[in-house]
């Protein structure tokens, strides 16, 4: 299983990319093996406020539909469009293809997250 | 088998027929009717001969797969045999050819079987009374939330807006929750697979409506903790709503009324031998116990002090949930099986369905993960197989499973594990049958080892190999207009 360094990981298998006051966040390797090949991304609208430890959208696969969990709170800023009419990215390079960006209300909410050392040893445990 | 995958409209031939119809003694022109009610162009019907009728569907048929063709052990459907005096009794013409709208003095006998039915439902489960009319397990589902709703809104209870779902249950307790209206709040399950009780504490206060559990649980455990959940979740004002998918291993033995539930559906097409889903339509059955009787859906049977019955309804009543009576044909297929089984039969349901589950578990836990070693209700759920080195997976054993003439188990659910194998024999099934499955999942965990590229490239000797459940799904192929234009 891949992790990636100086990223910031929720235990609902979600990572957040920091770049000043805006989240970056995608689905962790760990997620995308576990669903297997994914068919549809349902993402919120740009705009749209997300909550943290609350969904703010879904990733389908041929085994199971999967809640996506917002690492933290904010307003949506933009949407990975691509993964639209190809939900396969996420498979392909989970870390390289986000999903969403967050223009965050309370940027410290990531300290509540694991990094990647920590997070590899709670998959571990899975 | 012979691969056969025709549509009836590709046998079509312009101008074949198998049938004649009597002269037309219709006297008016078809021009008096309006244009809107004219069709603008000829229906779109295959044209063939009755032979090619019979041979198309004869064709199709030995494609299906069923109980009546092989074991089936789908966890958590309870496919349990169909006996055949169920469609006889439901096919007798006295039931066949009642319409809904006729005078109620007319249909007596029906309604003395809804009545008789709801009955005996109400016997097996404790509860007071039933509604028959509700569709499916998931419509049963949605009119028991209904239900919960209007026993806290009559009362001007007006905050509970919140239902409690274990991380185990059913994905359509939070989709009918959802769909009436409710917020679902998960409670986790402990590491023995059972509802976490210190997890579920700090949920309960003013604003739950109720708890959906299922009991057994997806995993095939008995909740133990049941007395103390009842205890704490009435305490703090909620409701107790059962989820009868798994009512198999209880009947007979234990009721869910006596656990302390207050509403429950249940699947008649699971526990009661009714046909599932795809072969014809469900019923889900809705009882509850004494208090919240009158908030049961219209129209009601009422049996008079006379004898005779009624059809009425009431104002406090959840609304109607369904046109008429359910789905009767249903519902006499499950009268016909209670009394075939009769009072004393009806209680070997349950031990025997958990005794044939325990006896396939104990023979293949060396070759399966057991995730938790416990005696099982009616199913039972292992994490893949127990040497997972090779890298195959669940949906190779499952389709590896197809080559050697068996349904396929449920997969991937529930989601507590990454490679649930989730089975359930019921009490059908003899000890051949088992065995003859037994045997069949051992030799695929040898061939996992041996040959585990045979299982990669699975199913071999089914009229289709592996499928492409990808594009499948994104692009599926619907209909036979999506099917002639690609």
């Amino acid at each position: 299983m891949k992790t990636v360094e100086g990223l910031y990981y929720s235990e609902s298998h979600e990572w957040v990319k920091v770049d000043g006051e805006v989240a970056i966040i995608g689905i962790t390797d760990f997620a995308q093996k576990a669903m297997g090949d994914i068919v549809y991304v349902d993402m919120p609208e740009v705009d749209d406020e997300v909550t943290a430890e609350e969904e703010f959208g879904a990733v389908e696969s041929v085994k199971a539909a999967s809640d996506l969990i917002s690492p933290v709170s904010g307003t949506v800023t933009e949407i990975n469009e691509a993964l639209e009419d190809e939900s396969g990215l996420l498979n392909q390079d989970p870390y390289e293809n986000w999903i969403i960006k967050v223009q965050m209300s309370d940027p410290g909410e990531v300290d509540r997250l694991m990094n990647a050392e920590a997070y590899a040893a709670f998959c571990a445990q899975q | 088998m012979k691969y056969y995958d025709k549509l009836i409209f590709e046998l079509s031939k312009e101008g074949r027929q198998g049938f004649s119809l009597p002269e037309n003694t219709w006297t008016q022109s078809l021009d008096a009717l309006p244009d809107s009610l004219k069709r603008g162009q000829r229906a779109a019907l295959p044209e063939v001969s009755e032979l090619d009728v019979v041979r198309h569907y004869t064709n199709l048929s030995n494609m299906n797969f069923g109980v009546d063709t092989g074991f089936y052990p789908l966890g958590s459907c309870t496919m349990k045999y169909n006996p055949k005096i169920n469609d006889e009794i439901a096919a007798m013409a006295g039931f066949q050819g009642i319409h809904p709208l006729q005078p109620v003095e007319t249909v007596q006998g029906v309604l003395q079987i809804y009545d008789e039915l709801d009955r005996a439902l109400s016997a097996i489960t404790g509860m007071a009374k039933f509604t028959l009319n509700p569709f499916a397990g998931a419509h049963g589902e949605l009119t028991g939330l209904m239900i919960m709703r209007q026993y806290h809104l009559q009362r001007g209870d007006t905050k509970r807006t919140k239902v409690i779902v274990p991380d185990s249950a059913h994905g359509t307790n939070p989709a009918s929750a959802a769909v009436c209206g409710l917020q679902v709040v998960e409670v986790k399950s402990t590491p023995q697979g059972t509802i976490d009780v210190e997890d579920l504490r700090p949920l309960l206060d003013d604003s739950i409506a109720g708890i959906m559990m299922t009991n057994p649980n997806t995993l095939g455990l008995f909740e133990t903790e049941i007395l103390q959940i009842a205890e704490l979740v009435h305490g703090c004002g909620g409701l107790l709503y059962y989820d009868g998918a798994n009512m198999n291993p209880l009947v007979g033995v234990a009721r869910p009324e006596d656990m302390g539930f207050d509403i429950l559906h249940l699947n008649l097409h699971k526990t009661f031998s009714t046909p599932h889903g795809g072969g014809g339509p469900g019923a889900g059955p809705v009882g509850v116990a004494a208090h919240l009787i009158e908030y049961l859906p219209n129209p009601k049977v009422v049996r008079q002090e006379d004898g005779r019955y009624t059809i009425e309804g009431n104002d406090t009543a959840a609304g109607r949930i369904s046109g008429f009576m359910g789905n009767f044909g249903v519902l006499m297929r499950a009268y016909a099986y209670i009394l075939r089984l009769g009072r004393q039969h009806v209680k070997m349901v349950g031990p025997l369905a958990t005794l044939n589950a325990n006896y396939i578990k104990e023979e293949l836990k060396d070759c399966f993960k057991l995730p938790i070693d416990a005696c099982c209700k009616h199913e039972f759920v292992f994490d893949g197989l127990k040497d997972q080195s090779t890298g195959i997976t669940t949906l190779d054993v499952a389709k590896r499973l197809l080559d050697y003439g068996f349904h396929a188990p449920t997969i991937y659910f529930p989601l507590l594990f990454h490679q649930a194998i989730m089975i359930e024999p019921t009490e059908t099934e003899s000890k051949e049958t088992l065995d003859g499955f037994i045997a069949v999942m051992r030799r695929i965990a040898q061939e996992a080892l041996e040959n585990p590229q045979e299982l990669r490239t699975a199913p071999h000797h089914t009229p289709v190999r592996r499928l492409d459940e990808t594009t499948a799904a994104k692009q599926p192929v619907l209909t036979f207009a999506d099917l002639t234009v690609s």
